[in-house]
């Protein structure tokens, strides 16, 4: 891959390399996670679910993806 | 008989004990815990994925949230706005609006803030949330957070996870006497005694996390709360004996040889 076609985010506070043109759909699929069991912000806002394959990242997006654990 | 439902925002759970499911070496051990216990409703943090250890096991894959209620909390959260982000997130990985609402103030005790938890109740509430707030057990404050539109109190019974048993048995049963809206006893539960004494308060249940994960056996120790909950209400509802200064004869003194 030619760093061209690559950026990079910030994903659950740590650096990582996406694809040129990756949506969340893509990030969601190559993570191995299933979209109904996440939430999802971008830059501080959630991002609903029905907009994941037409939310395309940019460079320096800073992208948290939470789930439930066990707590009290 | 009359039927002892047991309602919160307008849904109807059978069991009365809520579990917290944190704390567990795994999550076999969980799921099998909540099951001994027999409750309808668990509650789960929020937290990033791990995404440098894909494909890992979820909680969800051994507690299905189709067959028993998630109440996902706010543990760790300090402001309102920690609180509300998270509450807001948990909402959009399923459609949650029953949450648990606990907003700390010191991280030693893990007592709640009273200021941020009413603030933050409040635009849950304005946002469509059923509110259930982790609370201190001062009846005024209760007062307050039941006004700004909570649906349950859950006043503590001692420190999360000290085990100390219900320390103002007073404050509780004036909090319970005073809210039209259901009282939970979070957090201070030991072991089965405690979640008894609670009920027997007419407190409308009790949840518990620490005193079953910390158990020896804590598939056992979920058992025995299932039962201390349900002989605390059932002995509530029966109305207990009055208690008196001296002895009474269990045994008639007539024809006594």
């Amino acid at each position: 891959m030619n760093n061209l076609n690559v950026a990079k985010i910030q994903l659950n506070g740590n650096a990582y390399e996406i694809k040129h043109g990756t949506n969340l759909d893509d990030l969601v699929n190559r993570l191995k996670l299933h979209k109904n069991k996440v939430a999802i912000e971008v830059n501080g806002e959630i991002v609903e679910k029905n907009k994941y394959p037409s939310l395309v990242l940019n460079k320096n997006d800073k992208v948290e993806i939470v789930h439930f654990i066990g707590g009290g | 008989m009359i039927e002892d439902t047991f309602t919160i925002a307008n849904k109807n759970f059978k069991s009365r004990l809520i579990v917290g499911t944190g704390k567990y070496k795994t999550f076999e051990d969980t799921a099998n815990a909540v099951k001994a216990s027999g409750a309808d409703i668990v509650t789960v943090a929020i937290r990033r994925v791990n995404i440098l250890d894909k494909g890992q096991p979820l909680l969800m894959d051994y507690l299905d949230p189709k067959s028993i209620t998630y109440l996902p909390n706010t543990a760790g959260c300090y402001t309102s706005d920690e609180a509300l982000r998270t509450l807001r997130l948990a909402r959009e990985i399923g459609g949650w609006r029953l949450v648990k609402l606990e907003v700390l103030g010191d991280k030693k005790t893990l007592y709640p803030n009273m200021i941020e938890t009413i603030k933050s109740t409040e635009v849950l509430v304005k946002e469509g949330f059923e509110v259930m707030a982790y609370c201190t057990d001062d009846p005024i404050l209760t007062k307050k957070l039941e006004d700004v539109g909570a649906c349950s109190i859950m006043p503590l019974g001692a420190p999360i996870g000290s085990g100390l048993g219900i320390q103002n048995k007073t404050n509780i049963s004036l909090i319970k006497e005073q809210s039209s809206v259901p009282v939970i006893v979070d957090a201070g539960v030991g072991t089965a005694s405690d979640a008894t004494i609670a009920m027997e308060l007419g407190c409308d249940g009790v949840l518990i996390n620490t005193a079953i994960a910390e158990a020896k056996n804590p598939v056992m120790m979920a058992e025995a709360m299932k039962y201390a909950v349900l002989a605390g209400r059932k002995a509530f509802r029966a109305g207990r004996m009055k208690k008196r200064q001296y002895a009474s004869a269990s045994s008639p003194k007539k024809d006594l040889i």
